[in-house]
């Protein structure tokens, strides 16, 4: 099984009354996955203008670049769940999350553009931006979003709040050692921790297949006591529905959930991949269940927008991007002294 | 109150601390039943319980990982490495998040972490169990590094680290703990009851003199003190500086005794090449050459791995003799 079976209008409309979800959740929800994918997709235009020949070092962007096209639904269906205060913590292929959790569209591309107006002020990067506002932070190292989100939702839990934490990685990331401690040590002391494992099916060139025992990584949290589930990463309601069990649970004191979202990345590993290591065939076929234009479809199928609501909704998010990416190539870059500042608080 | 050696005054600092801030948890191995083995967190679990002294797994890069989560939501942990060797196993949390996240973050992420780990050698237990290590710290940016050698500035370190917004690494000789399992080389002295702060970046001299400067840390600095001793009666007057913190450095304090003195020794239980000796004589060169009648000289672990048996570990480790003889050479 690769993806669930589109549900006939009736079935959807029944899982939609069923979890009590109303026209302008599924309609904001296309809107942040659509805002994030236009955003990414005018990072890639920009990244690879002045890279060619291929060079990281050169043009408005630079650095390494991992972008997370075809991976919205899993962002915007989880975090549609999250409060300002929850916390998240995202991976080296972080804008997707960070679009979903309401992180600043204007700071987040200054950061990427390497700003001194950018969340961090120009000191992070694309792999690690950091948003105190919206409890926003992530990592460019495979694995270590697992412990930090387990030490927010120790946190909030012993501070007595009802917050939960977030915790995103890759299908790679799941075979470092901090995954399986992680689920050990929060399945123990009942964390308000949310797992999710999106399975895009290769980490970095390397296919799960030969770096994994088991099928899936849901099998790896049941064996630790973590309730597990394993949702069609491409549809933004099976994730919502399936997140919102695992939010409302761990809310109420009952500790852990994983979440393994099968999903496809459309682009490369980052830019300047050349993805020898699959096949045209397959990234055509992961296409056909694209799921901004799944999530579309439904919204006509059900009467819930009309071509020109979408089309609006599309227009405004492209506004907002490119002003967004206007603001950063406007922003000023950091004064070189800002390098030898800061280091301790 | 009378403490004898660092471990007790450690808890106590701790302990005091926990009563003023409830955002202070401990967290690691063996914290509650053992204190921390080295005894850095006795007597907080009976003081405060298993809600804010917690036993975790022995997965020293998932707990190092929790601390940062934990700090980026408000609480202080303080964080039980038990032995300085198991860094590898929960490195990278320490040196790309703990260390890094307030800089990347430009600002928005302190990381108040404090994380006590026990160095040294000298009762054979070899080479995975008898490192000192607080170089590679002392190397990454993001750590402040606080060597206590008396039961008073283990106290006042501590609690000055509890203070501290940033991660703090402080490291506990164990022939300094007081511990009744292990040979005992420090103090038995009179501290205040009350929580008081010592300073980080002010070097403590430990006997002042003409002569020589003797520098180092934790139990170096009190094999030093009797290599004064002996000195002494040959007629050389040894002054002896504690640097009591890595990071920040007290540089000012070392030049000014090199350039008083003319003459230094550099003792490291760490290891040689690339590591605090380096350091510091590079320091002391760039800004007190001209006064220096000898070059300046190192004692440290000649760049082999801690050996177990008695007579190769007393080869590798200064030893108050060798100190001596070292010094004795020097003037």
């Amino acid at each position: 099984m690769i993806i669930k079976p589109e549900p006939t209008l009736k079935d959807l409309q029944f899982i939609l009354e069923e979890n009590r979800i109303k026209a302008s959740d599924l309609l904001e929800m296309y809107r942040r996955m659509v805002l994030s994918r236009y955003f990414e997709e005018e990072i890639k235009r920009i990244y690879n203008q002045d890279k060619n020949p291929f060079n990281m070092a050169v043009g408005l962007i630079r650095g390494e670049m991992h972008l997370s096209i075809g991976q919205e639904a899993i962002a915007v269906g989880t975090l549609y769940n999250a409060r300002d205060e929850d916390v998240v913590i995202s991976t080296h292929r972080p804008h997707h999350h960070a679009i979903a959790k309401g992180v600043d569209l204007k700071k987040l591309a200054a950061e990427i553009f390497g700003k001194v107006t950018g969340l961090c002020r120009g000191k992070g990067g694309h792999m690690h931006l950091f948003d105190k506002t919206k409890n926003f932070a992530c990592s460019g190292i495979v694995g270590a979003s697992f412990p930090q989100a387990a030490g927010a939702a120790f946190a909030f839990k012993y501070l007595g709040k009802d917050n939960v934490a977030f915790a995103f990685a890759g299908e790679g990331a799941s075979n470092h050692g901090t995954f399986f401690e992680t689920l050990n040590l929060a399945s123990s002391w009942e964390l308000p921790l949310v797992i999710v494992i999106e399975d895009n099916k290769y980490a970095d060139s390397t296919p799960k297949s030969l770096t994994m025992a088991t099928t899936f990584h849901y099998q790896q949290g049941l064996a630790n006591n973590v309730l597990s589930y394993l949702v069609d990463g491409m549809d933004v309601v099976d994730v919502y529905i399936t997140a919102k069990k695992a939010v409302e649970k761990a809310r109420r004191g009952f500790g852990p959930t994983l979440i393994e979202a099968l999903t496809y990345r459309y682009v490369g590993h980052f830019e300047g991949d050349t993805e020898e290591y699959r096949s045209k065939e397959e990234v055509e076929f992961w296409y056909t269940v694209d799921p901004i234009r799944r999530h579309e479809n439904r919204l006509l199928k059900l009467g819930y927008a009309d071509e020109d609501k979408l089309n609006k909704i599309k227009e405004e998010a492209k506004k907002e991007v490119s002003e967004a990416i206007k603001f950063a190539i406007e922003s000023p870059l950091p004064d070189p002294n800002e390098a030898f500042v800061g280091v301790f608080a | 109150m009378k403490i004898k050696g660092i471990a007790q005054a450690i808890a106590n600092a701790i302990a005091q601390e926990m009563e003023r801030n409830d955002r202070i948890v401990v967290l690691g191995e063996d914290v509650t039943y053992w204190g921390a083995v080295f005894g850095f967190t006795q007597g907080l679990f009976e003081k405060f319980g298993r809600r804010r002294v917690i036993d975790t797994p022995i997965t020293e890069q998932t707990f190092m990982g929790i601390s940062v989560g934990a700090a980026a939501v408000g609480l202080h942990p303080v964080v039980s490495l038990m032995f300085v060797d198991f860094l590898g196993a929960g490195f990278d949390q320490m040196f790309n998040h703990m260390a890094k996240n307030y800089y990347m973050s430009g600002g928005q992420f302190p990381m108040p972490v404090t994380v006590i780990t026990a160095i040294g050698g000298g009762y054979g237990d070899s080479a995975q169990h008898s490192q000192v290590l607080y170089s590679l710290f002392a190397h990454l940016p993001g750590f402040k590094v606080v060597i206590p050698s008396t039961p008073y500035d283990a106290k006042g370190l501590t609690v000055k680290a509890l203070r501290d917004p940033n991660p703090v690494v402080i490291f506990g000789h164990k022939l300094l703990t007081g511990l009744p399992f292990l040979p005992f080389e420090g103090t038995e002295e009179e501290i205040p009851d009350e929580p008081y702060e010592v300073e980080f970046g002010k070097a403590a001299i430990r006997r002042e003199g003409s002569d020589i400067t003797i520098i180092g840390v934790g139990l170096m600095v009190h094999r030093s003190l009797k290599a004064a001793e002996m000195l002494q009666k040959d007629g050389i007057s040894a002054e002896v500086i504690d640097l009591r913190t890595l990071v920040p450095l007290d540089e000012d304090t070392i030049i000014k005794s090199a350039k008083k003195t003319g003459r230094v020794l550099i003792v490291d239980e760490d290891y040689m090449s690339y590591g605090m000796t380096g350091e510091i004589t590079f320091r002391i060169q760039s800004k007190a050459l001209k006064d220096l009648k000898v070059p300046i000289e190192r004692l440290a672990v000649p760049d082999v791995p801690i050996p177990f048996s008695k007579p190769l570990e007393e080869a590798v480790i200064p030893s108050v003799n060798a100190i001596y003889e070292k010094a004795k050479k020097l003037v």
